[in-house]
C-alpha cells in the first residue's frame, strides 16, 4: 500500500501550508535510528511542518562541524539511504500530515540507483527531495525521474546566485525553494545578515515564483525565526537541532520538542 | 547517472564522455561560472600566454629535459626508456606549471586571497611559491596525517609565507583537505580564489588544469621527435588526481599508435581501503564536484584509501581519465607500495635520479613492462617529481647500509 499525505496531493504542491512554516533538519541515525524516529515525531508534534531527513555522508563538504559530527555518528552505526527510507515510511505512517523531504548528497543516491530511489521514496510516502550538490544544470534526468514518481524537487538558491540562475532554480523547484541565508557552510557559528543579504535574496526569488521560500543556514533562535517570518514563508533549522541532540543524550526527543516550542512561541 | 548526454561530435564543455560536470552547492556556481569565463578569456589572450611562457621559462625552469636513461634501458633489457624530467622544475614537481597558470588568472580576476589543498605537499609548496612571487595571501589545507608524513613540505610552505591549516576530519589526507578547502571557498567565495592542484573537481578545473599541464606533453612530443625522429610506443605516468598524466597524455591523444599507460597506487593489498586504484574496485559516482570513478562502499559512502605516496592517496580520479579508461584510449594499471619503493631504488641506483614516491609508481610499471617491447621501441616515462620530500619515508622503509 502506498502511503500518502492525507490532506492533499503532493505533486507540485506547496509543502509549506502555514506561515511562518518551520522546516526541521535531522541527520538520520544520529546517534541511532530509534532516537531519530523519536526526535522527528517530537519535532512534528511541537510544530515542525516539514522534516528534512538527512542522509549521512562520508564527505559532507557543505556542512559545518556540528552536522559533520552527526554524520560521523550516524555512519558509525551504519546508517544507509535504505535505512532513511524505512524511517520515512514509519514516520509517514504515524504522522500522515507532516511534510517529508529526503536531504542528501548526491553520491549515496547514485549508488542506490536514481530510479529505484524515486520509486522507493514514493512508496515510503516521501514528498520531496533535496540533493545538496545537485545543480540545476545537471538535473534533467533527476527531475524527470522524481516527477514521474510524484516527488517534489527542491533546489538551493544562494545569495551569490545571479537573477538568471534564480529564475531557473525557481522553475526547477517544487514544494518550496530553499534560500541559503548567507555564503558558507551549515552551522550556527556564522550569523547571516537576515535583514540585508537574506531578505534581498528572498525578494529576488519571489520575482520568479509563487512557491513558498524557506530560509536556512544559521537559523537558531526564536528571534531569527520571527525575523525570517517577516519576509519569507518558512525557516529551516538544522544545526541547532542537531546540537540539541548532541548535547542531550538520552533526552534528545524531549529537548528538541522544547526547543521547537520555544522557537515557535517564545524566546530563546 | 550523467544528466547530460554528450556526443563526441558535439562535446559539452566540462564533460568528458559521461564524466565531469558540476556538482557543487549552489553558492559556488556563480564563482565557477566567473572562473570559466575568466579562463576562456585568458586562454585566448596572447598577453596572458606570453606572461605564462615567460614565467615557465625564467622562473620555473622550462623546458625540462627529455633524458635517455641508458643504464636503466640496459638493465631492463627491452625498450629504450626516456625520462621527462619534471622533477627538475622549481619546487620539485610538475605542480608549479598549474600553480603559475592559475595564479596569473587569479591576479587577472583581482583575487587577493588564495586557498589550496595539498596531499604530498607539492601542490601546496607550488601554490605558496607563486603566492610569494605575486604577493598574494595564501592558505593551504592539509590533512594532519599528510603533515606528519610530509613534514618538510609543511615547513617549506610556512617559510614561503603560507598559512598551513591542519585538517583533522576523515582519514586526515588529501580528500579531507579538499573538503575543508571547499568549505573555506563556499564561505569566502566573493574574494577568494581556489587554486585546485589536480585535474579534478567541477568544470572548468579539469580542463583548465589539464591545459596548464599539457606543456609537459607538448614539450615531450617535440623533444622525442627531435632526438629520435619518431614518436614513442608508450607513455607511462602515475595517476593520483591525474594532472601529470593528463598533461603528458593529452598532446598524444590523436597519435593513436602511442600507448598511454596510467599507474594508480596499488597500496598494500587489493582490499577496499588498502589502495587507491580507482579503476580496480571503484564505480562511477560524484565526489567533490565531479562525476568519475570513486572508491566507495555499497551504500555510496566514500572508502578509505591507502598509499605510501600521499600524492596518489585519493579515492577518485580526474574525469578525463575516466573517459580515457572507458574508451580504451588509455590503459590503467597499479603498482604496490613495495613496487614503488623498489622503483625509487632502481632509478636512484642506475641513473642517479631520486624520484618522488608518486613518480616511482611509473618507474615500477616500466620495470615490469620494458622487456615486453622490442629493443628498437621507445617508452617515455614522466618523472613528475623528485624524492627529496620523501627522504624520511624512504629512510624508514628502505633497508640500506
Amino acid at each position: 500500500m502506498k502511503l500518502e499525505r492525507s490532506h492533499h496531493v503532493v505533486h507540485g504542491d506547496h509543502l509549506i501550508t502555514r506561515s511562518p512554516g518551520l522546516v526541521v533538519y535531522v541527520t538520520c541515525g544520529d546517534p541511532n535510528l530509534t532516537t531519530s524516529r523519536r526526535v522527528i515525531l517530537s519535532a512534528i508534534d511541537a510544530g515542525a511542518d516539514v522534516i528534512e531527513l538527512g542522509v549521512p555522508f562520508s564527505d559532507p563538504l557543505a556542512d559545518g562541524p556540528v552536522i559533520q559530527r552527526a554524520s560521523e555518528r550516524a555512519l558509525r552505526v551504519g546508517t544507509s539511504l535504505a535505512d532513511v527510507l524505512k524511517l520515512a515510511h514509519e514516520i509517514r505512517h504515524e504522522r500522515p500530515g507532516a511534510g517529508l523531504v529526503i536531504f542528501s548528497y548526491l553520491n549515496p543516491v547514485i549508488r542506490f540507483g536514481m530510479e529505484r530511489f524515486a520509486s522507493e521514496a514514493r512508496a515510503a510516502g516521501v514528498d520531496g527531495v533535496l540533493l545538496t550538490d545537485m545543480t540545476i544544470e545537471e538535473a534533467d534526468d533527476y527531475r524527470r525521474l522524481m516527477q514521474a514518481h510524484g516527488l517534489s524537487t527542491i533546489f538551493l538558491a544562494a545569495p551569490t546566485s545571479p537573477d538568471a540562475r534564480l529564475k531557473k532554480i525557481a522553475e526547477a523547484s517544487q514544494g518550496f525553494v530553499y534560500a541559503v541565508s548567507r555564503t558558507g557552510i551549515t552551522g550556527t557559528h556564522q550569523q547571516a545578515d537576515l535583514k540585508g543579504e537574506t531578505m534581498r535574496l528572498v525578494r529576488r526569488i519571489k520575482k520568479f515564483t509563487k512557491l513558498p521560500v524557506a530560509v536556512g543556514f544559521g537559523i537558531s533562535t526564536a528571534e531569527h525565526f520571527r525575523e525570517v517570518g517577516r519576509f519569507a514563508d518558512a525557516a529551516v533549522v538544522g544545526s541547532a537541532i542537531v546540537k540539541m541532540i548532541e548535547e542531550n543524550p538520552g533526552q534528545e526527543a524531549e529537548a528538541v520538542g522544547v526547543f521547537i516550542r520555544q522557537l515557535r512561541h517564545g524566546v530563546i | 547517472m550523467p544528466a547530460r548526454k554528450s556526443k563526441s561530435s558535439n562535446p559539452v564543455p566540462g564533460r568528458f564522455g559521461a564524466y565531469g560536470g558540476r556538482y557543487v552547492p549552489e553558492t559556488l556556481m556563480a564563482a565557477l561560472e566567473e572562473l570559466e569565463s575568466a579562463y576562456t578569456k585568458a586562454s585566448r589572450d596572447k598577453k596572458f600566454h606570453r606572461e605564462l611562457d615567460r614565467l615557465l621559462k625564467q622562473y620555473a625552469g622550462r623546458p625540462t629535459p627529455l633524458y635517455f636513461a641508458e643504464r636503466l634501458t640496459r638493465h631492463l633489457g627491452g625498450a629504450r626508456i626516456y625520462l621527462k624530467r619534471e622533477d627538475l622544475l622549481h619546487t620539485g614537481a610538475h605542480k608549479i606549471n598549474n600553480a603559475i597558470g592559475q595564479a596569473l588568472l587569479a591576479r587577472r580576476m583581482g583575487k587577493k586571497r588564495i586557498i589550496a589543498e595539498t596531499g604530498a605537499g607539492q601542490h601546496g609548496v607550488a601554490t605558496a611559491t607563486v603566492c610569494a612571487l605575486f604577493g598574494l595571501q595564501c592558505v593551504v589545507y592539509m590533512g594532519t596525517e599528510d603533515m606528519r608524513r610530509q613534514e618538510l613540505n609543511v615547513f617549506r610552505m610556512r617559510l614561503l609565507g603560507a598559512e598551513v591549516r591542519g585538517v583533522e576530519s576523515g582519514q586526515r589526507t588529501l580528500k579531507d583537505a579538499i573538503n575543508e578547502a571547499m568549505r573555506d571557498w563556499v564561505t569566502n567565495v566573493r574574494d577568494t580564489y581556489y587554486l585546485l592542484g589536480s585535474a579534478l573537481g567541477s568544470h572548468p578545473y579539469p580542463t583548465m588544469v589539464r591545459d596548464f599541464q599539457s606543456v609537459i606533453g607538448k614539450e615531450a612530443r617535440a623533444q622525442i621527435l627531435k632526438q629520435t625522429g619518431r614518436l614513442p610506443n608508450a607513455i607511462i605516468a602515475c595517476v593520483g588526481g591525474g594532472s601529470n598524466a593528463i598533461g603528458i597524455f593529452h598532446p598524444f591523444l590523436n597519435d593513436k599508435k602511442v600507448k598511454l599507460i596510467g599507474v594508480e597506487a596499488g597500496g598494500r593489498s587489493a582490499r577496499l581501503g588498502d589502495h587507491a586504484a580507482r579503476f580496480e574496485g571503484g564505480v562511477p559516482g560524484v565526489l567533490q564536484g565531479t562525476f568519475s570513478y570513486v572508491l566507495q562502499d555499497d551504500a555510496g559512502q566514500v572508502a578509505a584509501t591507502h598509499s605510501v605516496s600521499a600524492g596518489l592517496d585519493y579515492p577518485s580520479i580526474g574525469p578525463e581519465h575516466a573517459m580515457l579508461h572507458d574508451s580504451g584510449r588509455a590503459e590503467y594499471v597499479s603498482a604496490t607500495d613495495d613496487e614503488a619503493l623498489e622503483g625509487v631504488k632502481l632509478l636512484s641506483g642506475l641513473e642517479g635520479i631520486i624520484p618522488a614516491l608518486e613518480s616511482a609508481h611509473a618507474v615500477a610499471e616500466v620495470a615490469k613492462r620494458a622487456k615486453r617491447f622490442r629493443k628498437s621501441d621507445i617508452i617515455l616515462v614522466n618523472v613528475s617529481g623528485r624524492g627529496d620530500k620523501d627522504i624520511g619515508i624512504l629512510r624508514d622503509n628502505l633497508k640500506i647500509g
